[in-house]
């Protein structure tokens, strides 16, 4: 299959720009990355058509040299789908926005925790010593009937 | 009777067109919304005996043969479909029963039943799709409307829970995209059928390299592990309803699709190890989340993501008694998970709330509440002789008749989940339903200050120890969160009450109303109902692990003669 050199790299970028963007607190970057990421995506259909030929309507032309035009309308599914997640995460940044004046992505109420834990362990005169501080303090749940 | 196959799409999406334009009439709007769900019901039976009887029931849409969208109803996408809409009816009839109560904090809005309708219509699509990309259109139909739920209200809680959901979900799709377009350039073909035959010519990596973008896509959405992190944190903050449906059937379309996947599509390729490791973690990683959870809610969506672990285990096996066992346990874990979500909802507005900490005594409060909650806990833990037992029992001899050692630790694994899934209810049971409320609120009292264990040891106090931030007592943990809301609660003067205080100054509804008990109620009578028709129900995904196995019936069936 011959591909499209100038696509291909303009899909990579796109892609990597939108990961990047995904990664990214703010829901606002995570809508940009989002876009990015999903025109990459559209980028990488048209590559899978293979390379490009005369407008696929019937009659217009030999059909041996018409584009393949299945991926244009998986495209065009996909575009409206990504549509959709855009205004929802929009409206959900909006909310976040009213509620809380940021559009931070929050933690997970398990992550917050755990990393709480791990603060309190580094900061803790026991950390990394293996005193009897530290043993007292692993023998500490004794499992007792309640 | 293939005509009959597109109809589980089409009403429920023609159904929320009219309960969108119905939404000043709430009566109607709930008729038109019941009347579609009980037609499913009677259109996936009726699948179910065309599919078993006659074959894959097969319809191209527009009769575009070969080039069309197929929609496929075989043996296990008929068996999914049937237990996935009589699921989805007991819960709208649940959330109709809460609606009806005129609750207004927690009451469905209009918007409820139209979206309701539409994640209906995409868990129908999801099985019966015979499409890739179709599978694709299902899922965001699915998840659009699992979006909507999820964050109805737009209360604090629901929005970051939401967020995350959304964020991981838009992301699953795009990979689910960049696996479309590949599996297209590398085939040619996005009908299921025609790329089972197409990827034998492919090299091996190629195919390999699609297998694996479509699994890692499918288990995002399965939650298996280490992609499961999104689900305990998304789930539990959703209304009752919608919680249950959500833990009932969206990660088991992705176990489904995992399911064709690998029969139909790489058959040859099973990646075995990959995908027993993948369970034995997701089981226990799944299961400790769970035991350490102080409340209900958090702690089932964790024994939901445990239990995902044993269908990937059947999955994986790849043998006839392992892919049967697999199919068994879903259709179990299906009903047995959103029957508890619904019995948790009702728990919640009886006793205002799911924390542990809060709950005592709801045995002799609500003594069917009680016992709603108890069979289908037991059940999920494996216990003889309901169905839990029986799906259990079957994956495990699966593995056993495998022999390879990696089968034989999985085996081992699932069984230690079992036993900690029955801990971890069993823990549940005994503080939410047994300890008195005067117990647990003495203990709830205690956490925050805590009496010093040396000084008073002769007391019945419970036996309080401090470590590293959590509060052990007994055998169960409370984390600084449960401290910092125990120590609001004993606040005299903060609004917040647990329920033994809350029933002494009479501030609690006295009574469940009978249209939400029942529904759920009723949805423990079918899971208990599993247990009885055991028999034809394993002898049916026996043969509908042959089918998956032979590939012959779907693909004959979708191809014609070409198959």
């Amino acid at each position: 299959m011959e591909v499209n050199a100038t696509l291909v790299v303009t899909c990579g970028a796109l892609v990597a720009c939108g990961t990047y963007l995904l990664l990214e607190r703010s829901l606002t970057r995570v809508l940009v990355g989002l876009v990015l990421l999903s025109n990459g995506v559209n980028i990488m259909f048209l590559i899978s058509s293979g390379p490009s030929g005369s407008s696929p309507i019937v009659g217009s032309s030999d059909p041996s040299e018409m584009t393949d035009p299945l991926p244009q309308a998986l495209v065009l599914t996909a575009i409206v789908i990504t549509l959709g997640t855009v205004a929802f995460l929009l409206a959900m940044a909006h909310r976040s926005w009213q509620l809380h004046e940021h559009d931070d992505v929050q933690d997970d109420v398990e992550d917050a925790a755990i990393r709480k834990l791990a603060i309190d362990d580094a900061t803790s005169d026991s950390y990394g010593l293996t005193t009897r501080a530290q043993r007292d303090d692993d023998e500490a749940p004794r499992e007792d009937g309640a | 009777m293939t005509n009959l196959v597109p109809l589980p799409v089409l009403l429920p999406l023609l159904g929320a067109g009219l309960a969108l334009m119905l939404s000043r009439r709430p009566q109607a709007q709930r008729a038109v919304t019941f009347g579609v769900l009980v037609a499913i019901v009677v259109i996936a039976a009726v699948l179910l005996v065309a599919a078993d009887r006659d074959g894959p029931q097969v319809v191209w849409l527009g009769a575009w043969e070969d080039i069309g969208i197929a929609l496929v109803a075989d043996r296990l996408a008929a068996l999914m479909l049937l237990v996935s809409s009589v699921v989805t009816l007991a819960v709208l009839a649940y959330s109709i029963g809460q609606g009806m109560t005129g609750d207004e904090s927690e009451a469905p809005v209009s918007i409820y039943h139209p979206t309701f309708l539409v994640l209906v219509a995409g868990v129908s699509n999801a099985f019966l799709a015979g499409d890739l990309f179709n599978l694709f259109v299902s899922f965001e139909m699915l998840l659009f409307a699992s979006y909507v739920l999820l964050t109805l209200g737009g209360t604090a809680a629901r929005v970051r829970a939401g967020t995350i959901y959304v964020v991981v979900n838009v992301t699953s799709s795009m990979l689910f995209l960049i696996s479309l377009a590949a599996v297209y350039a590398a085939v040619g073909t996005l009908n299921l059928a025609q790329i089972a035959l197409r990827l034998d010519d492919l090299p091996h990596h190629v195919s390999l390299t699609l297998q694996l973008l479509l699994l890692v896509t499918f288990s995002i959405k399965a939650a298996v592990f280490p992609l499961s992190l999104w689900l305990p944190d998304s789930y539990p903050t959703a209304p009752a309803p919608v919680t249950a449906v959500f833990a009932g059937l969206l990660t088991k379309v992705g176990v489904y699709a995992i399911l064709r996947l690998q029969t139909l599509l790489f058959p040859d390729s099973p990646l075995t190890d990959l995908l027993m490791w993948a369970a034995l973690i997701t089981m226990l990683v799944g299961i400790l989340g769970a035991v350490a959870q102080s409340d209900i809610k958090r702690m089932l969506s964790f024994t939901l993501v445990s239990h995902i672990g044993y269908m990937i285990f059947g999955i994986a096996l790849a043998t006839e008694a392992g892919l049967s066992g697999a199919v068994f346990y879903v259709a179990h874990h299906i009903t047995i998970q959103t029957a508890l979500f619904l019995v948790l909802g009702l728990v919640e507005r009886r006793a205002g709330s799911t924390a542990l900490l809060r709950l005592g005594g709801l045995a002799r409060l609500a003594p069917l509440l009680g016992v709603l909650f108890f069979v289908p806990a037991m059940n999920l833990a494996g216990i003889p002789p309901l169905s839990g037992f029986l799906g259990k029992a079957g994956l495990l001899q699966a593995g056993l008749a495998d022999g390879s050692w990696l089968a034989v630790l999985l085996v081992a694994g699932g069984t230690l989940t079992s036993l900690l899934t029955l801990y971890a209810v069993a823990k549940t049971w005994a503080l939410a339903f047994w300890r008195s409320p005067e117990q647990a609120h003495e203990m709830m009292r205690m956490l925050p200050t805590g009496a010093d264990p040396a000084e008073d040891t002769t007391s019945s106090a419970p036996h309080l120890v401090r470590h590293r931030g959590h509060v052990h007592v007994g055998s169960v943990a409370f984390g600084e969160r449960d401290v910092a809301e125990a120590k609001r609660v004993a606040d005299d003067d903060e609004p917040d009450r647990d329920l033994h205080q809350r029933l002494q100054d009479g501030s609690l509804p006295s009574r469940l109303p009978a249209s939400m008990v029942v529904p759920a109620a009723g949805l423990v009578l079918v899971s208990v109902a599993i247990t009885f028709l055991a028999g034809p129900l394993f002898a049916f995904t026996d043969r509908a692990a042959d089918d998956l196995l032979e590939r012959t019936p779907y693909l004959s069936a979708v191809l014609g003669d070409e198959g």
